[in-house]
């Protein structure tokens, strides 16, 4: 049996790094509970928000923190014309067509990344990196604890972006009807690219928040995504405090398992977590139907 | 269509494939037309279950890396005879795609819910190949190089090319007569309606777990071929997510839901693959990775959004309107 504080720490480090996760999984659950599509091409998206990170950095210096802003909105802007130009069109409005042309998307982003930058995996030098807060005793990596904060805010903004504008009422009204809301006069095609949008913008957020302490290379973000798509499974899909929830709950379990069972299988608990819910209850915790 | 034609055309196919070798010698075509043959069988392999029954199956590097592995352990850690490893690797392979069919079809689940869980599980697979020791850890596993008929190892490349083949047929001949008999229509119903399948008295899951377990024995077949061609196999190769994409991606390509469309998709594919890659190379003066498979990715779009029913599709409706323009 470890000592109680190795637990305590793993505990933490696993709650700091589902923060992230959650993000990664919001995103995911949003479009999902709007467009009805799983994006195949979240993961490759996160990839090319991480290296944006990384060349803006190596590029012209530009700190982290500070790329995350401009990033998420030039991600926004990306992730809403791709839906309205590729996405949308292409598909037919068929569900099986989007997810071809989002695995399609998703095998071109990766590719042309590992074109340019080569499977060389990199990360970035920042001054504060290592830099750690203590909080009761246990010392926290500073980039982390500020990661966990952003994540909330950013949770928190999207909910009151959701609640009270008048764009968030017509993302919620698609969501539950589309055919009602076409007819109530919403544009659904701009609705769905908003959406897109915003799911890609979290991801931008997320990047940002990851590249201080992370590494990126062109399949980083396959890594990412399946555990994502595990937190959605496991929150209900389209569940935006499910896929809070569990993201925590699955950053803590990765902890634990890389604790327990080391690196390499501690993924697999994260899998056999994904088969088993996707199979005995694939609505997940909070979701209210498949 | 009549019965020997639906045959015939397979045969034919077969027929001039296999005259091709007799018109070169090089090396480099061999590898790559035995390379296709793989793919191709592979692919036939999906174009049963996705193209036939409409359930798209991200993972089928499961059923590949099974047979793969089943080859090369069945050899090296169990002394058995490759001719002897052959049918117990397909069977293994096939053994995985039922049990993945039995669990992801009892529990209803379809579309991208499917895809999902059979990535989840090619992933699985992948990790655990990577870290037992059965199966050579990250290091991998060698097949011992014993150039022997009996081994299922050929001096002439051209052989190995004409055993690929002979597969390759039997696969596309499975699919012909699957396609011919009443199991092809219910597989069928399913894809196109599977509520009024089951309404009209189609036992689905049960069709659907038998289309998964033939398709996985077929792409494990392709495994097969791949462990005694290349004779060394590591997780990346074996259970890596190119086998899925290139096994979805010919189907899609070529015309899913037809015979010749995985051939053509992965003739199409490959050769693409190919020459882009040889002239990214020149122009760049050195290998490129990843320009062959932008390019798929960028067919794979273009063909959902302008040719829905794949190459094949595309040709008939071309033929169609060509008939009608002239009456």
């Amino acid at each position: 049996m470890q000592s109680p504080e190795i637990l305590l720490a793993a505990l933490l480090n696993g709650v700091m790094t589902g923060a992230i996760y959650a993000l990664i999984a919001v995103g995911l659950t949003l479009v999902y509970g709007v467009l009805h599509i799983i994006n195949f091409a979240h993961g490759a998206i996160l990839t090319a928000a991480m290296f944006a990170v990384y060349v803006l950095h190596a590029a012209w210096g530009v700190d982290p923190y500070l790329a995350l802003l401009p990033l998420t909105v030039c991600f926004f802007v990306l992730g809403y014309a791709v839906q309205r130009l590729i996405i949308g069109p292409a598909s037919h409005g068929d569900d099986g067509n989007i997810l071809l042309i989002t695995l399609g998307l998703a095998i071109i982003i990766e590719n042309a990344l590992l074109a340019v930058f080569r499977s060389d995996t990199r990360s970035i030098d920042v001054a504060y990196a290592f830099s750690v807060v203590e909080v009761g005793g246990l010392f926290l990596s500073l980039p982390r604890v500020l990661a966990v904060a952003v994540v909330l805010a950013v949770v928190v903004l999207l909910w009151l972006f959701l609640a009270r504008s008048r764009t968030g009422a017509a993302i919620r009204a698609v969501a539950k009807e589309k055919m009602g809301a076409e007819l109530c006069g919403i544009d659904v095609a701009r609705i769905y690219a908003v959406t897109f949008g915003l799911g890609a913008a979290c991801l931008a957020v997320a990047a940002s928040l990851l590249m201080p302490t992370y590494l990126v290379n062109p399949r980083v973000g396959n890594a990412f995504v399946l555990v994502a798509f595990t937190i959605v499974v496991l929150g209900g899909m389209g569940s935006i405090p499910g896929a809070l929830l569990g993201g925590l709950v699955i950053g803590v379990v990765e902890s634990f398992s890389g604790l327990f069972m080391g690196e390499s299988l501690g993924q697999i608990g994260i899998f056999l977590i994904f088969i088993l819910v996707l199979l005995v209850r694939p609505t997940g915790l909070f979701g209210a139907k498949a | 269509m009549s019965k020997a034609s639906a045959y015939g055309s397979v045969l034919a196919l077969g027929a001039a494939l296999g005259a091709l070798p007799l018109a070169t010698e090089s090396n480099v075509l061999l590898n790559f037309l035995i390379f296709l043959l793989i793919v191709a069988v592979a692919a036939t392999g999906w174009n049963l279950l996705g193209g036939y029954g409409g359930q798209f199956s991200f993972g089928h590097a499961a059923f590949f890396g099974t047979g793969a592995y089943g080859m090369a352990i069945l050899q090296e850690r169990a002394g058995l005879n490759a001719w002897a490893a052959l049918p117990i690797a397909i069977a293994l392979g096939a053994a995985v795609g039922r049990v993945i069919g039995v669990l992801a079809f009892r529990a209803r689940l379809r579309g991208s819910y499917f895809a999902l869980v059979t990535l989840a599980f090619a992933e699985v697979l992948r990790i655990l190949a990577n870290v037992l020791p059965m199966t050579g850890g990250a290091a991998g596993i060698l097949i011992r190089l014993r150039i022997d008929p009996w081994h299922f190892q050929f001096a002439d490349r051209r052989v190995f090319y004409w055993v690929a083949l002979g597969f390759l047929v039997g696969a596309l001949l499975l699919v012909r007569a699957m396609e011919r008999c009443r199991f092809g229509a219910w597989l069928v119903a399913v894809r196109e309606n599977e509520d009024a399948a089951c309404a009209l008295g189609v036992d689905t899951v049960a069709v659907k777990v038998a289309a998964i377990t033939l398709s996985a024995a077929i792409t494990a077949a392709a495994g097969c071929l791949y462990a005694q061609k290349f004779l060394y196999l590591d997780a990346a190769i074996a259970y890596g997510p190119w086998i899925s994409v290139e096994a979805l991606l010919a189907p899609v390509i070529g015309g899913a839901g037809t015979v010749f469309g995985p051939v053509l998709g992965a003739l199409v594919l490959l050769g693409l693959g190919e020459l882009t890659k040889a002239w990214i190379g020149t122009l760049t003066g050195g290998a490129v990775p990843g320009v062959d498979l932008v390019l798929f990715g960028v067919l794979l779009i273009l063909c959902v959004a302008f040719a829905p029913r794949g190459i094949l599709g595309l040709l008939s409706r071309l033929r169609f309107g060509l008939r009608w323009a002239r009456s």
